[in-house]
């Protein structure tokens, strides 16, 4: 049973990171491409039936033409059947920035597009959005998860294996990093960065920026792990037969926290692409035109968005399945860690 | 919410006798100003947000929007600029005559008017209040306005109620810049004045009998980070036609209310009467429930807001920001600049951002600007081709993946700073670059909040292009000398500039020193329009759009006239009323 859960979200898991990896073959559009035509248009959903009430095997989107004198409210165009197509050849893109290829998933044919949850301020096609804008804030919880663990296991361990002055300096250090308001440090990194690095490399240091100062709580769950487990036989046992301080902490303490830090990636990763989320929707994050889930929920913090754009909203559940299945794999990490300890 | 009581017959006949018999004290000849607009009847209390609280009262210091919408209800200057003409007309002067050179103007002031705290008001007030304005130690902001030729006025009192202004050359706007000078009581403000602490005075704890003023309310209460209330002022001095002394209104409460879209979600509860300003997204929200939510919309039409690419041209950065340095020989090509104008679709934008409810610019004055607007000089065609014609003249060229490399060979790319925090900019500066990569040109939106960005671009001047807006102070072009002479204080393409750094720089600042010592209004906008024509055609700013003035109110508030100077809707507040019996709102 636990096995099988683990399997099924770690499944999830993969196969959403692999789509959006692939996100240039799920989007339908590229991410910048704007329909300055249609701003704001709401979803076009497939259809079986039209106007007339006549059955079709293949599902088709109507075109929408505006209503008149506004530019933002649209009407179905009857006239406008456009057909939904597998597999079609549009926009070229590269996959995973290498392999270059212009074969997308779906596509219509016809002079309109098909904006399954509508379209934003730019005209620009939310579903491509939102499925690029996980290439964003996945690598961000990613990114920032490994750095963090990375660095918490490090400190952990030399804290806990040494023990005295160097474990009450790095714990000290560790606290004051827990009570920095990492958000006023953020904004003020920010305004500091030059203007001319690319909107991915300032984003990629914030990232940084949030990975290194969450290192402190991993680091301390493993200076206890360390702490009990330097005593044990067999690591007294190898200090006998004569291994230096470095062996013993790579050979014998390290491996022992993997289990921890695994459960603990399991837990910041969601935090992370919250943290991104929330970054982005203060400005601070990744800069347009490039989407995240954060970029795209902050147009939906003005009235006229929230009063007649629903599907604005939308990008905020994006994140929803990845956190359940991030606790969920946590979880069952949690529990097999107990079980073989 | 409060509940307000209802105003029975007698405090309504009250309110009607009460003032008409305080402000004819002694019997004396008072100088009443009539207006002509639909009578109403007095009564009730508007509620209005605003973004911040005012960060003071006194008129000599306030710089901010909310400080200042706040003061210029209880105050009232000598010459007012009508909102909805644009041009002068007297308000505590009754008139003025000036010398044919237009260096000197001698003003009668009305007779028999009142502070709202019941002091009468002479020609001492107004000589009081300018010598504050112009004593150099206040560092009043409405200081720079009343020099002519670098040197301050000369302000004397002829008699009781006569007043003679005299610049050593001649000033054009003259009358124009006595708007909005709030006239001070010098019976309470001198003995401040005098101890070196006019700055300090009229702040949010000070008590409201300690502050008075000559405008149509008075200060009742503050509840500070909460609302700030008005009363109406009793001793006001102008009445309708039927002779009934104005304000109608009550109260005018001033709610704080930070962000635009809160606002808009007050007004749609019914928590405030009035939204000052609109976006045009929130506009269009609004008109589908027009109807049902009883409120009327009002676009007033294009403001005097302008948007704009300003390129950094300043001298400084040379070996201080060496890649910014690199950048300005492109920056400094006038071909460049206007490639990618050409470039820009200024329709786009005006569609996009403002729902079409907005114009797009050649220079810096919009249509709304009914005396200054020159509707000759065309507004800048969307030509990506043209623009790509224009560069490949000024030696630029395109790469093997279509990027625009200069004659070194150096990728063309540049980042446009934002103010992150103004949606509408924001949305400008993604839609010019995804402009510019039309013709090649990668450009990176760097969006800061607004303090380290006008940081940049006022101080550091560490940046390579930026999108801003300015408002024009006034329907005139002499505040505009700050952003545009060579030594404005805001000549933002190159602050601190000790000499003009081109010939048509030169030629701007000649003509604007001009403009301002030409009596003649046909010859002042001759020369101004030759200013204009020169900005389109060098384009060291990139004017881009300018939004209409927005606004909304309450069915039943009766008299609103929008206009697109501030404050929009509250302009004329001594003339709004309520259409239904007082005491209801």
């Amino acid at each position: 049973m636990k096995q099988r859960k683990l399997f099924w979200t770690a499944a999830f898991l993969v196969g959403a990171h692999l789509m959006a990896g692939l996100a240039g073959f799920f989007a339908p559009y590229h991410y910048a491409a704007q329909d300055r035509l249609h701003p704001y248009a709401s979803p076009s959903l497939p259809h079986l039936m039209d106007c007339s009430g006549k059955i079709h095997l293949r599902p088709f989107v109507y075109g929408i033409r505006n209503k008149q004198g506004s530019f933002t409210d649209y009407q179905p165009d009857c006239s406008a059947q456009m057909p939904v197509h597998f597999l079609v050849t549009g926009e070229e893109y590269s996959l995973f920035g290498l392999i270059p290829s212009s074969l997308h998933l779906f596509g219509v044919s016809g002079p309109g597009e098909i904006n399954l949850l509508g379209t934003d301020a730019f005209g620009r096609d939310q579903f491509s959005r939102v499925v690029y804008g996980a290439q964003v804030s996945l690598l961000a919880g990613g990114l920032a998860g490994v750095l963090a663990v990375f660095a918490g296991v490090i400190v952990g361990t030399i804290s806990g294996f040494y023990g005295g002055v160097v474990d009450e300096a790095a714990m000290r250090v560790a606290e004051i990093a827990i009570a920095v308001p990492s958000l006023y440090l953020l904004l003020a990194a920010r305004s500091f960065l030059p203007l001319e690095i690319s909107p991915l490399m300032a984003f990629l240091l914030v990232i940084s920026v949030i990975g290194l100062l969450s290192w402190a709580r991993p680091a301390r769950l493993v200076r206890g792990l360390v702490m009990s487990a330097r005593e044990r036989n067999f690591v007294l046992a190898a200090q006998g037969f004569g291994a230096s301080k470095s062996y013993v902490m790579r050979r014998h303490l390290v491996p022992m926290t993997f289990s921890v830090a695994l459960t603990q990636l399991a837990i910041l990763i969601p935090q992370f692409i919250l943290a991104e989320v929330v970054l982005s929707f203060l400005g601070l994050g990744i800069g347009e035109p490039f989407p995240s889930w954060g970029n795209m929920l902050a147009e939906a913090q003005q009235y006229h968005v929230l009063a007649s754009c629903w599907w604005m909203l939308l990008p905020g559940l994006a994140p929803v399945p990845f956190f359940v299945a991030y606790h969920a794999l946590a979880d069952a990490l949690q529990k097999k860690t107990k079980v073989n300890l | 919410m409060r509940s307000i009581r209802p105003i029975t017959p007698s405090f309504l006949l009250a309110c009607l006798l009460l003032p008409a018999s305080l402000a004819r004290p002694e019997g004396r000849q008072q100088d009443l100003l009539k207006v002509s607009v639909p009578v109403g009847h007095p009564g009730g209390v508007l509620v209005v947000s605003q973004s911040s609280e005012p960060k003071t009262l006194n008129p000599v210091v306030a710089v901010d929007q909310p400080s200042r919408d706040v003061i210029r209800r209880m105050t009232a200057d000598l010459v007012h600029i009508n909102r909805a003409t644009q041009k002068t007309e007297p308000a505590l002067a009754r008139s003025w005559k000036s010398n044919r050179e237009g260096s000197q103007f001698t003003v009668e002031l009305r007779r028999g008017l009142r502070f709202s705290d019941g002091a009468p008001f002479t020609a001492d007030d107004v000589v009081f209040s300018f010598q504050v304005y112009l004593d150099e130690k206040v560092h009043s902001p409405q200081r720079d306005l009343l020099l002519a030729g670098g040197k301050p006025m000369r302000v004397e009192k002829l008699g009781p109620y006569t007043v003679k202004f005299s610049f050593v050359a001649p000033y054009a706007p003259a009358e124009r810049v006595f708007d909005s000078l709030a006239i001070l009581p010098r019976h309470l403000l001198e003995q401040g004045y005098k101890a070196g602490k006019i700055n300090q005075v009229w702040n949010l704890t000070t008590s409201a009998e300690k502050i008075a003023g000559l405008g149509p309310f008075r200060l009742k209460q503050v509840l500070p980070g909460e609302k700030l209330v008005l009363e109406r002022n009793p001793y006001y001095w102008k009445t309708d036609s039927q002779g009934q002394i104005l304000p109608y209104l009550n109260e005018l409460i001033f709610l704080t209310v930070p962000s635009r879209d809160a606002q808009v979600v007050r007004f749609r509860a019914g928590e405030t009467q009035i939204i000052t300003q609109v976006s045009a997204e929130n506009y269009s929200a609004l008109l589908a429930d027009q109807q049902t939510g009883r409120y009327k919309l009002y676009d007033a039409g294009p403001g005097l807001e302008y948007n704009f690419l300003v390129f950094n041209l300043n001298d400084d950065v040379k070996g201080r920001l060496p890649a910014i340095a690199q950048k300005q020989t492109w920056f400094r090509d006038q071909r460049f600049r206007e490639a990618v104008s050409l470039a820009i679709d200024r329709a786009a934008i005006v569609r996009m951002v403002y729902q079409g409810r907005g114009v797009a610019l050649a220079t810096p004055v919009s249509p709304g600007d009914k005396l200054w607007f020159d509707s000759d000089i065309p507004i800048p065609e969307y030509s990506p081709e043209k623009a790509r014609k224009l560069l490949q003249a000024a030696g630029f060229s395109w790469n093997s993946s279509g990027a625009l490399t200069d004659s070194s060979g150096q990728p063309v790319d540049f980042s446009i700073l934002v103010n992150s925090g103004n949606v509408q900019r924001s949305q400008m500066a993604t839609l010019i670059q995804e402009d510019l990569k039309k013709i090649g040109i990668n450009v990176h939106v760097a969006g800061l909040e607004f303090r380290s960005a006008t940081d940049r671009v006022l101080n550091s001047h560490d940046y390579e292009v930026a999108l801003m807006g300015l408002g024009r102070g006034d329907a005139d072009p002499t505040p505009d000398m700050s952003v545009l002479s060579s030594d404005g204080d805001i000549h933002l393409w190159n602050m601190g500039e000790k000499t003009p750094a081109t010939p048509w720089e030169a030629e701007i600042d000649r003509l604007m020193r001009k403009q301002q010592v030409t009596p003649n209004y046909a010859e002042r906008k001759k020369l101004f329009d030759r200013v204009q024509a020169i900005l389109a055609e060098q384009q060291p700013m990139i004017f881009l759009a300018s939004p209409n003035i927005l606004t909304a109110a309450r069915d039943g508030l009766e008299n609103v006239r929008p206009a697109i100077m501030d404050n929009y809707i509250l302009w004329n507040a001594d003339e709004l009323f309520w259409h239904t019996p007082a005491g209801k709102h």
